[in-house]
This record gives structure tokens, sequence and C-alpha cells, in this order.
């Protein structure tokens, strides 16, 4: 294939970074890992994020939170439908990330469609959740009360190991549809989704800081992930019951909201529902008294 | 163009019938101001009467003589290019460089404002305060921008303010005083209404917005609720009192949305610069720029402006 | 304080020029069909009727007269719609099309706004600012519905009724075609709708952002007419639903002619809301409420707040206000961008506003106006105010639709409320105070479906509107629009 081989042109590889702040640094460390496929060849290297990357992150949600917060619930559906306009168009180099983690073509192809659909399904929650869950509280004082959910803030977030997209994409939205910003490490087995997920967020209109993106050793990370004290809330969604012992103890030097989705398959339909919102919302009651 | 002093009434406010104000509501009605088009014509005359109401402003510790002399060229040469533009309406300068600024402008019908009182933070006595205010007027201020006292105010004494700006604009003479509020340092609307009321019946010619040493200096929302304060207080007591917002107007679009707000505010008699005023430096130019644009139908480059 | 003499000038010197939107991009057809099962089709008859400029009486298009074979026709490919395409299809791909509808209106929204401004005669910066992006807005919310129905009735599984008739009014025709399209779509349902006779073409266009969204044909239907194909379609056998916005004097027709036939149906009526001013408001932005509340969309607003009650010991000052404020209003060519308030819709609308300024005089009112100029051509009324009216002036008790509001003082606050609830309208209500306790004192009290606190004329795709007693029954918008649309099984 002489002929073939002289028209054959070199492909230009993609550098896997890491998202923070709405930019994509390489880990200050600067150590790497390596991402194989089936056949040992090297797909990519992979930022091996450290400590401080994530110290870092946390920095940039917390100061993104309050004004994402304060954006309107139709402001954050309308980023949430372009995220997955962003999505669709970009379909193939997903199924292709998917296929080369070793997922089948027809699985690859649904687990992107599937995400698609449930990153619709969260923006049309955006502006419906606060009146399922919120309530007006018939007091017998004369006051008028009522009870609303609030963000709870900054969110950390592991991944769930072996859904690389969906699995993602099923946590960080209702994370983010609720005014919250997070910290999330993507997949250790499966990281590349979750790099590429950040440039669609990117180019969505997504405010820098709102999701931060990293890529790196749950062994390194899990414990800063857990401990660090200006963070809100902890999901994880892998490992038994000595993960989770040792995730709770750390969430508890700051009363940390511990929040487990372990065992959950992310394909199923079912799995897409408006309590994984609920479950990053705090609950505020005001009181008023009613009289002239 | 001298301002007579006018005779101040110095009765003390009954500060419980000033009205409460509704920030969203103050905010809808700015965005009805922001969305007024204004077009050919109207769009020239409003950036010359733009042009005709800056006070053109140098207020840094690091200003020379030589930098209050090029200021006042500009503000009687704004743009050789274009003839027959409007000079701007005062220069306002610190107490030291008042009289480097009075040679810079002689035989020029531009006044000479100079910051007094302790500007911008206010806190000193009030004896180095009349001292300030006295010095500016004998080196030939014929406007004096005060400072309110915040602190006092914020504390809740409302009387100290009160007798605070009566005794600086006795110490002006005939000069007239604008007091700044300093909104940004006020907080809540509410408090802007109140701090322009007290100041309006303690003596001022003018109130201003801000010194522009702070953020947030002048908005549109704080200008309104001063506007409507204004308007009130000449239907009290027939006396016009002007207004002044600095800091932060940088365009002319900008500069054109406050005229329309002060125009459907207050009416047609404070549409001159003997009412209203911009305190601004950078403004000048981007309307100049504008009004470029508006004649030759080309957008401008700042390269074509002179930067004083 | 008396009442000072208008003291502020706000004539002459510096004035605004003509700044017109340009309409060169947009594209009105000379003649419009019916929107029947996926196309323009022509009328049964044959019979065409105009639709003009209110602002300039010109004609812009002729469209499509639907008789009674139409109107069957039209329903039947709803009704075949929901039977095989829109009923069997799964609900999240019933949202992604409603999805669509809402994103095309987004990119067509100039083209919208600028024909909605000339079919109708509001102000372009309402249309362009107000209208247009609300109506896209409910088309987002309602799509998210689409396939969360299990969470909005606790305890109940809910279903689609089958085949909605729509009739909607002329004051706000895409945003009302919004409210009644998008959650009868997004429940599963298929419309038939029908525009008001002077305001047909947004409603035309839509059809356009239909087809291109790639709606299975039948699911929406649009049918143009005046009076009897309206009642045609909401009488119509095969119509499980019917929705009207309307006047309350058409309204009582509807439900006496639904009298016995099982259809469900809402009813979106006529109000005459009080806007309540207490001394101790935030008097600015209350002048500015009630300019909002009366003058804006020339008063063609079925939740207007048409009378003013203002506590005795500020009416004067409120009064003097509210006339400067009146003074700076611009009422001229809608699609001047400056223009605040537009054309009156129709010469019958604009005969009776006149009758009732005639009417409000006769009755010992004093009748104020600004002093604006009006443009030559077209249907204009200046806004208007009477003081010296009571709770037994025609222009207090009945509704008049246009820029026309009647003001009364009151002592206390019980005299405001009883006079704000003497009426049998219901459909809103303003209260003014810094005080929030009264604030919700009053809103428990006030017998009206929407109160507006410090606030009027709020609108949101999330929020429910609707009426008490003659205003109407039901709710549009919010979790609570979709009661209309369902019914709720075990």
């Amino acid at each position: 294939m002489a002929s073939t081989a002289k028209r054959q042109r070199i492909a230009v590889a993609k550098t896997y970074k890491i998202y923070i702040d709405g930019k994509f640094p390489r880990t200050e460390s600067g150590r790497y890992f390596t991402l194989e496929d089936k056949r040992g060849n090297v797909i990519a290297n992979m930022c091996r994020s450290s400590r401080k990357d994530f110290r870092n992150s946390v920095v940039a949600a917390r100061k993104a939170q309050a004004s994402w917060a304060k954006a309107s619930a139709y402001l954050r559906g309308q980023i949430l439908y372009r995220i997955a306009e962003m999505l669709e168009g970009r379909r193939e180099q997903f199924v292709t990330e998917l296929v080369l983690q070793g997922a089948g073509r027809r699985a690859a192809e649904n687990e992107v469609d599937t995400s698609i659909d449930r990153l619709i399904y969260f923006a049309g929650w955006t502006d419906k959740y606060q009146q399922i869950f919120s309530a007006v509280n018939p007091v017998s004082s004369s006051h008028f009360n009522f009870s609303v959910l609030e963000p709870t803030g900054v969110v950390s977030m592991l991944a769930p190991d072996n859904s690389s997209l969906l699995g993602l994409v099923s946590n960080l939205a209702p994370v983010i549809v609720g005014g919250n910003s997070c910290i999330v490490l993507a997949s250790e087995t499966r990281p590349l989704c979750a790099v590429s997920f950040a440039e669609v967020l990117q180019a969505s209109d997504v405010p820098g800081g709102v999701v931060n993106i990293l890529t790196g050793f749950r062994s390194e990370l899990t414990e800063f992930f857990a401990s660090h004290m200006d963070v809100n809330a902890i999901i994880y969604c892998d490992g038994g019951k000595r993960v989770a012992t040792a995730v709770q103890e750390e969430a508890a030097n700051n009363i940390k909201r511990v929040i487990d989705r372990t065992g959950i398959n992310w394909s199923k339909p079912e799995a897409g529902h408006p309590y994984l919102i609920r479950d990053t919302q705090e609950v505020k009651t005001t009181w008023h008294p009613i009289g002239t | 163009m001298a301002l007579a002093a006018v005779k101040s009434s110095t009765r003390f406010p009954d500060l419980s019938t000033v009205p409460a104000v509704d920030e969203v509501g103050v905010n809808e009605r700015v965005a009805r101001f922001q969305s007024r088009s204004i077009k050919k014509a109207s769009k020239v005359e409003a950036l010359k009467l733009v042009l005709s109401m800056i006070d053109l402003t140098t207020l840094e510790g690091q200003d020379t003589p030589g930098k209050v002399r090029q200021l006042c060229q500009k503000a009687i040469h704004l743009h050789a290019a274009m003839p027959g533009l409007p000079h701007v309406a005062a220069v306002c300068v610190y107490p030291t460089m008042v009289a480097v600024a009075k040679k810079a402008l002689a035989g020029h019908d531009i006044n000479i404002a100079s910051v007094a009182t302790a500007f911008p933070s206010g806190m000193s006595s009030l004896s180095v305060k009349l001292d300030d205010t006295r010095m500016a007027v004998d080196a030939g201020a014929t406007e004096i921008d005060m400072v309110m006292s915040r602190g006092a105010f914020l504390a809740g004494d409302y009387h100290y303010v009160f007798d605070e700006i009566a005794a600086i604009k006795e110490a002006c003479g005939a000069a007239h005083l604008k007091v700044i509020l300093e909104t940004g340092e006020l907080g809540t609307l509410d408090r802007v209404r109140k701090a322009s009321v007290l100041a309006m019946h303690a003596g001022a010619n003018f109130i201003k917005t801000s010194t522009g040493k702070i953020q947030p200096a002048a908005t549109m929302q704080v200008t309104l609720v001063m506007l409507q304060a204004i308007r009130d207080f000449y239907y009290e007591t027939d006396r016009m009192i002007g207004m002044k917002p600095a800091g932060g107007i940088s365009t002319a679009k900008l500069g054109v949305h406050y005229l329309v707000m002060l125009r459907e505010t207050l009416g047609n008699a404070w549409m001159t610069p003997e009412w209203f005023r911009f305190g601004a430096s950078s403004l000048a130019n981007d309307v100049l720029m504008q009004l470029v644009k508006q004649s030759t139908g080309i957008y401008q480059s700042a390269d074509y402006f002179s930067k004083d | 304080m008396a009442i000072p003499e208008n003291k502020l000038a706000f004539d002459g010197g510096w004035e605004y020029d003509p700044a017109p939107e340009s309409t060169d991009h947009i594209k009105i057809k000379k003649r419009y069909g019916l929107f029947i099962d996926g196309e323009f089709v022509k009328p049964a008859k044959g019979r065409y009727f105009d639709t003009i400029n209110p602002a300039t009486e010109e004609k812009l298009s002729r469209v499509a007269e639907a008789s009674q074979a139409d109107v069957d026709r039209a329903v039947a490919a709803a009704r075949k719609a929901y039977r095989t395409s829109w009923g069997r299809m799964k609900a999240a791909e019933r949202g992604k099309y409603i999805f669509r509808i809402a994103r095309i209106m987004q990119e067509r929204a100039r083209e919208f706004s600028v024909i909605e401004s000339l079919d109708g005669g509001k102000p372009i910066r309402e249309s362009r600012d107000v209208d247009v992006p609300l109506a896209a807005a409910h088309f987002f919310y309602y799509a998210g519905w689409a396939d969360k129905l299990d969470y909005a009735f606790p305890g109940r599984t809910a279903r689609p009724l089958g085949v909605a008739g729509q009739v909607i009014p002329w004051n706000f025709p895409l945003l009302m075609l919004a409210w009644k399209i998008a959650p009868a779509l997004a429940c599963g349902n298929t419309v038939v709708l029908k525009p008001a006779e002077t305001t047909p073409l947004t409603a035309l266009k839509l059809a356009e952002v239909i087809a291109d969204a790639g709606l299975p044909p039948g699911v929406v239907n649009i049918i143009t007419g005046a009076g009897a194909t309206g009642a045609a379609l909401l009488q119509h056998p095969d119509v499980d639903k019917v929705a009207f916005t309307g006047s309350t004097v058409v309204g009582r027709s509807i439900q006496k002619a639904l009298a016995g036939t099982g259809k469900k149906y809402t009813l979106e009526l006529g109000g005459k809301a009080a806007n309540i001013v207490f001394a101790d408001a935030a008097i600015d932005q209350a002048v500015e409420g009630i300019v909002n509340g009366i003058f804006f969309n020339q008063g063609h607003v079925c939740c207007a707040g048409s009378r003013l009650l203002v506590q005795e010991s500020v009416a004067d000052e409120v009064i003097a206000k509210l006339k400067d404020r009146m003074e700076t209003l611009i009422v001229g060519d809608p699609l001047d961008k400056n223009t605040d308030i537009g054309a009156i819709n129709s010469p019958m609308q604009l005969e009776k506003i006149e009758s009732y300024l005639k009417i409000g005089q006769e009755e010992g009112g004093e009748m104020h106006q600004s002093s604006c100029r009006v443009p030559k051509r077209g249907y204009w009324c200046r806004p208007t105010i009477f003081t010296g009216v009571s709770q037994s002036s025609r222009v207090v008790q009945e509704e008049i639709f246009g820029p026309v509001l009647a003001i009364q003082t009151f002592r206390s606050y019980d005299e405001a409320l009883s006079k704000a609830n003497n009426s049998p309208y219901g459909l809103s209500g303003g209260i003014w105070t810094d005080k929030g306790a009264k604030i919700f004192h009053m809103t428990q009290q006030i017998r009206a479906g929407v109160v507006w606190a410090n606030t009027f004329n709020k609108f949101d795709p999330t929020s429910p509107f609707g009426g008490y007693k003659e205003s109407g029954v039901g709710r549009e918008g919010g979790l609570h629009g979709l009661d209309a649309y369902v019914k709720l099984g075990a």
C-alpha cells in the first residue's frame, strides 16, 4: 500500500488536561499516569492530579458558587439545555472515546444518547424541583411560614468508575441544576470522557469554577475530597464498607453531607430522578407575621 | 459662569417623612431608561449636552502642576479636528492645584471645582475641613465638592452630618457647594434617599454620588433615587438642586442614558450644566469618538483623540 | 401637601428622534390558509378576511375564515394525531419536540416581535422584551414537564385528555398561544387553536415553527376566524378539553353551551383589579407600579390595575407624581423603539374605550389625560385618569380594557380591602406597602387569583395565573397549570 502510505496523514493527538476555574491547566505536580487500551496500547497520558489541584479547585468552586446559585432557574435550565446540545453535536467523539476505553460500539452509542437525554431531563427540573419540594407550612400562629430548598454549596464528587460518561453526567447534572458548584474526580480506569465533557461544559457558557474536573488516583485523593473543610457535601459512587467508612469519618470534620451512590445502574431510565437534586439541597424555613 | 450661592434654609428636616425605596422597582425603572433608543439629531444633541456637563477631573496623589495644566488645556480644546464643540463645565482638582488651574483657565468660561473636607474619606476634624474649604475658595475655586461624614451618618448622628454641611456651606462663601454622599458606602437606597434629603436641607446646591475612589461609584440606581429626592424637595420648597453622578461613567452610551433619566424625572429645566454634571475623566473622549462617528459614519479609534 | 401645579416641564427641549425597528428582514405572506394536519390548506368555503395594522390602518395580509367543515377537519386531524402519533409517543420525546419549538422561537425572536407589533399595535419594546421571550420560556418550562408528570400529582397517575380546543384573545397573541399550547402538548394532548381575528399573524408564523420542528402532522392545528369559528370549535363534540381566554360575557356563554357535555374547561376572563397604595409604600416605585399596571400594553390587560385605591393621606402626592409620570409616556408608532404605549387594537375597541370616557365624565368624574401628541392615522388613546369617582361609578365597576385608570381614596386597611373585594371580578390585585405583615395579611384576604405585592403585571411560566369569581376558573402556568390538561387516575 505504498500509495496509501504516502497519502496517510499524521493525526494530531489530544492532550488530556484537567479543568479548573473554566480553564485547562496541567496538574501542578507535573505527574501523569498512562491509560492503555485492552491490547496494552497507550491511549493517553492522563494528569495525575495532586491535592493542590484539588485545593485550587475548591477555591474556584467556592468563588463561583454564590453567583451560580443566584442565577435564575430559567438561566440554569438554558445552560443545561445548551450542554445537551453541545454533547449531541460531539456525539461521535464521545462514542470513539468509550470504544477506546473498551465498550462495544452499540453500548457506547446508547450511553451517549442516554447521557444527552439525561441532561435534557435535568435541564427540565431546574425550574420545577423547587415547586415539588418546597412547602408553605400551616403553622398555628399568625405567621406566614414557608420552606424552600437552597443549594448546600460546594460539592466534591468521586465519579462512578465503571460509567465513564453517563455516570458522570447523572451525578453532575443534579448538583449544578440545584445551584451548587463541584469538583469531580473522574473515573480512574475510564477518565477520557470526563475531560472531553469539560470541553463541552466550557462551550456551554457554564461559568468558570462551577464545575471542576480532575483526573488521578482515588488512593491519593479520596482523603482530601472527604476532609476539606470548605466542601459542604461529598458524593461517592464506588467502594465497599472500607471506603464508605473512611469517607464518612473524614467528612465528619465539618459535618459534611455524605451521599452514597454506590451500586446504581445509571443506564436504567429511572436512574434519573429529582431526589438526586434534593440530596445536595438544604431546607430553609422563614417566618413572617401576618397582621396589619 | 459664576453660580450664585443660594441662601440655605437650615432647618433640620423631618426624616420620618422620607419615603422608603424599593430596590427591585428602581432597577425596573432604570431598565426602561436603558432601553430608550436615542438616534440621529437627538443623539448628537445629547452627546454635545453630555460634553458640556462634564467636570473634567484629576484627583490623584501623583497630580502635579504639569498634569493639571494639561487637563485644563484639554478642557479648553477638547478636539481640534471638530470645531464648534461646547467646552466642559468645569475642571475638578485637589485644593493645592486650584491656583494652577485658575491660571491655566484664565479668560475661559470654565468653572474650577475643588474637592475639600479631607477628601475622599472625610475623616478629620471640622476645623481642618473648614480650613481645607477656605483654602480652596481663596485660591479661586468657584465650586466646592465636599464629602459627607458617612461614619456619623451610618451611626445615626444625623444632626452632626447636617450641622457639618451647613458649616461648610457657610465657609464656601460665594462658591457653590456639592455634597458627596459616597453612595457606595451607604449600602441601601433608603439611606441614599435619606442622605439626599439631609444634604439638601442643610444647604447643598448640588448632591453628588461618589468620590470615585471606591467601588461602586455612580450607578443609575442611586442617581434615580437622588433625582427623585431633588424633585420632592423642589415641590416642597420651590428650590432647584443640582445633581452630579461621579465615577464609573466612561462611555457615551451610558452618559446618554443618564440624560434620558434626567429628562424623564426632572424635565427640561435641569437639562443644563447649571443643574447637572458628570464627574468623569475618560467620558469626554468616548463622547468625542461618538460625535465623529455620527458625522462621518465611521467607527473611530482612540488613537485619534488626545489623552491628557 | 395640596396638589401642586405640575411644575416640571416635560415638553420641548431635548426630544427623542424616531428610532424605528427595521422590518426588512421579516416575511409576511399575502395570504394564509389554515394550518391543519401539518400543512396550510384552503378554507372549505374559500372565504378570507383582512388583518390590518391598527397604527396605520393598512392591510397586512388576508387570512382564511374557517367554517364548520374546516373546524371538523382540524379536530379530526388532532384526534388522529392523538391516537396514532402524539398520544403514543414516549413522554421524553414529546418533551424534546416542545423544546425544539422553544428554541426555534428564540432564534426567530425578532421576526416574531415585529410581526406582533405590526398586527396588534403593541410597542416593539414590549413584544421584543416581554411577549416573545416569555412565550419561548413557556415552551421551555412545559417541555420539561412532559416526562415528569408522575411527580406533579402525588398519589395519582396523570393521563392526557385528548383533543384540546383553544380560543385566545388579541392582547398578547403569541404569549396567550404559548400559555395554551405548551401545557396541552406537554401533558400529551393535541391541539386546535384559534387566534383572535384581529391578531392572527404570529399564530400562523408559529405554524411554520411547528412544521420546522418536525412535530407530527395534526398535533397542533391553527385555524383562523371570528366568533362563529370559535364557537364551532369550543362546542365541537370531539373536543375533550376547552380553553378560553377573553371577556366574561363570552366566557359565560361558553360555560352555558358546555353544560351537560362532560367537557373539561378553563376560562380566563375579565378583571377590574384594585391596585392599593398605602401611605407607608415606597411611593415612587408605587407610582411606577400604577403606571405599569394600567398604561402598558395600552391597558389591554385582563389583570390590569384599573382601579387605584390610594390612602387618603398620600393621595395628592401620588396623583401629582402620577400626572408627572404620565407626561413622559410616549404614545405612538408601535415600531418605534421609544414608544411606551402603542395603538388601540381595533376601531371597535377604541369606540368602546371612548364611550367609557364619556360615561365617566357624565357620572361626574374628573378626567385628566396626558398631553402627548398622537399620530393622525390609526387608533389611539392617551393615558387617562379619573378622579372623583366611587364604587358605584360604571368606570369603577366595568372593565374598560384601555389605558384608563379610576382613582379612589381610602382611609383604613379594612376599607381598602372591602373596596378591593367589592367586585364580581377577582383576577388580580396589587398592594404597595413597606410593611411585610400587612402584605401577608392582605394577600390572605384579597379574593383574587394573583396578588402582586410591591410590583405589578409580573408573569413567569412557573407562576400560576387565573381568577376567582367571574374572572374565570382554572390556572395557567406553573405546577398548577398542569391540572387543566390531565385526567387523574389511581
